[in-house]
């Protein structure tokens, strides 16, 4: 609860910090309260006691738990967007008129993230929703004289609210069939109807099915995924860095606690197999999507849909309880960290040579060796090479699901991350074999303290590919 | 007269408000697949939000459960903060394009 209270106040005051004109001030500000936050999250997670009690600490008779899942995906999200705001330095040197509206905009849909992980009640679930996304359709426009930004916005915009539209639908006839919006008493009145009845049990499965559309929409699952790489090109590059990772750990989060507590039992037989589906079709969509595009911001897209798809495996071995948790914790953090150092490469390319094609990267490993370097780690740990913390993350997940019989699944997952290798080793390629441009050859700019952020990014992928058991006492 | 607002909306069978919402939410469904003006796209999707507020208090009085209720209120809130965002992506881009035709908007291919 410290953390949600935390992020709102000093969102605020960092908008009075706007009205000082001095810009230098706000980056910060911003970041020290993060760190704060972090603290406060990392600092208040019990380790002790079984994952099963979902209620710890409850706020608000009830409605919003901070138990350890709540706490420990919290501080996944912190961390993620205190690693990728040093990389907004140029926003400030140019001093933007809007910076402090951005940066508490960001503050706030962390808010929203923060309860769509710590929500008891589909009311709490549906306001994270919707103060992560609305947030995030400023954002997503916030470059106001660039076209592609405008479009990326109104795609997103228009996406999103319509996907709200569904997700409530779905949430009115969950209610309908339940009489309650309460994850557990959910759970109690879904196994208390009888298998046969004809009223109830089809109001809940077009309920449930709604909701995993809207979900699906939210955290681009195959098949609602094809405004994901509009958007994510379109998006100024920080914000789609955060996009990638923050919306879909909550997303992801989140839907594993509905289905989790209040869908579990014998109601998995009903949802499973359209899971099953959509997890193919990613994984499908995203990979070979991926191997043909030039454009580095659009191939990082199409993996964030690939990775979405991995990440349903844990919803699918859901059963497996503490294993599936732990996979879902593991690989949104192994992920979050390799596509923030990506992007944070490509926003500092972009800054200085206004391009993010593959092309663009050319030459970066003579005139970069850092940057060339980060940005390698990255689309490795990606891949799920080992050493790296991607391939622990794919590691958990795997054994999850193939514990609960999905061996078939599996076997699919791995091939398609062999064909991941081939579209993430591009970019390697495009900065270790070929030359810079005439003219564009110029090494880029990054100040000192990115550069040492680069250098946690690198040190962390590292960590936890060499030693996973760093994180492993969480669940 | 002196009936209360559920007792009155329970005068109607429940599977009336539910036939209606789903008429409702289908129009507005539609509205979005079809239409190629971001306004109208917009209106539909508000629609589809009425649909749920009307499923959720005709719910809400056929349970005696406030809970539907008060949802209504957050969801109606909620539309009002997407609605001040939505017009204004929409204003931003008529100002770059003088249009809100969804089909000018292709510089990103989908």
């Amino acid at each position: 609860m410290l953390s949600i209270i935390l992020l709102s106040v000093s969102g605020l005051a960092n908008l009075f910090l706007g009205f000082n004109r001095s810009n230098r001030l706000i980056l910060p500000f911003v970041l020290l309260v993060l760190a704060a936050v972090l603290g406060v999250t990392v600092s208040g997670i019990d380790t002790h006691g079984a994952l099963a009690v979902w209620n710890q600490s409850p706020y608000f008779t009830g409605m919003l738990t901070f138990d350890r899942y709540a706490q420990v995906f919290t501080g996944v999200m912190v961390l993620t967007t205190l690693l990728l705001l040093p990389f907004s330095q140029k926003y400030v040197r140019d001093g933007n008129a809007n910076l402090a509206e951005y940066y508490s905009i960001l503050l706030f849909s962390l808010v929203g993230g923060i309860m769509m992980v710590s929500y008891n009640n589909l009311l709490i679930f549906f306001l994270g929703v919707e103060t992560l996304s609305i947030a995030m359709y400023v954002l997503a426009g916030s470059d106001k004289s660039n076209l592609r930004s405008n479009e990326a916005a109104l795609k997103y915009f228009l996406m999103g609210s319509f996907t709200t539209g569904i997700l409530l639908f779905g949430i009115a006839l969950l209610y309908g069939a339940t009489g309650t919006f309460d994850l557990a008493q959910m759970g109690n009145a879904v196994r208390a109807i009888p298998a046969a009845d004809a009223g109830l049990r089809p109001m809940m499965h077009i309920g449930l099915l709604l909701m995993l559309i809207g979900v699906g929409f939210k955290i681009s699952a195959a098949p609602f995924h094809f405004w994901t790489p509009d958007v994510y090109e379109g998006t100024p590059t920080l914000f789609t860095g955060y996009m990638s990772t923050v919306v879909k750990t909550a997303g992801v989060a989140g839907f594993f606690k509905l289905l989790f507590v209040a869908f579990g039992g014998e109601t998995i037989e009903f949802w499973l197999p359209t899971l099953t589906a959509m997890l193919v079709l990613t994984l499908f969509i995203g990979n070979v999507g991926a191997v043909a595009q030039t454009n580095a911001k659009r191939m990082l897209a199409y993996s964030s849909i690939s990775h979405a798809g991995y990440l349903l495996l844990a919803l699918v071995a859901l059963q497996s309880g503490r294993l599936s948790v732990n996979a879902i914790f593991f690989y949104s953090l192994a992920y979050s960290v390799a596509t923030v150092a990506a992007f944070a490469v490509l926003k500092l390319v972009h800054d200085q040579r206004e391009r993010d094609d593959y092309d663009g990267l050319n030459g970066l490993a003579r005139t970069n060796p850092l940057l060339a370097f980060v940005m390698t780690v990255a689309m490795l740990s990606l891949a799920g090479i080992p050493l790296t913390g991607g391939f622990f993350g794919k590691f958990y997940l795997f054994s999850a699901a193939a514990q609960e019989g999905h061996i078939g699944l599996v076997i699919f997952a791995v091939v398609m991350s062999a064909v991941g290798i081939f579209y993430y080793l591009r970019p390697i390629m495009a900065m270790y074999m070929k030359p810079a441009a005439e003219g564009s050859d110029a090494p880029v700019f990054v100040g000192g303290f990115q550069s040492a952020v680069l250098v946690l990014l690198v040190a962390l992928t590292v960590l936890l590919g060499v030693w996973p058991g760093v994180v492993e006492g969480m669940f | 007269m002196d009936q209360t607002i559920p007792e009155v909306i329970r005068t109607i069978p429940l599977q009336y408000y539910v036939f209606f919402a789903t008429a409702l939410f289908a129009i507005g469904v539609l509205g979005v697949l079809t239409r190629r003006n971001a306004i109208i796209i917009f209106m539909c999707v508000e629609l589809m939000l009425n649909a749920v507020n009307i499923l959720l208090a005709a719910f809400s009085a056929y349970r005696a459960d406030p809970n539907g209720q008060v949802f209504v209120f957050f969801i109606m809130a909620v539309a009002a903060a997407e609605v001040a965002v939505g017009l204004g992506i929409i204003v931003m881009i008529y100002r770059n394009v003088q249009n809100t035709d969804v089909n000018l908007l292709d510089r990103l291919k989908w």
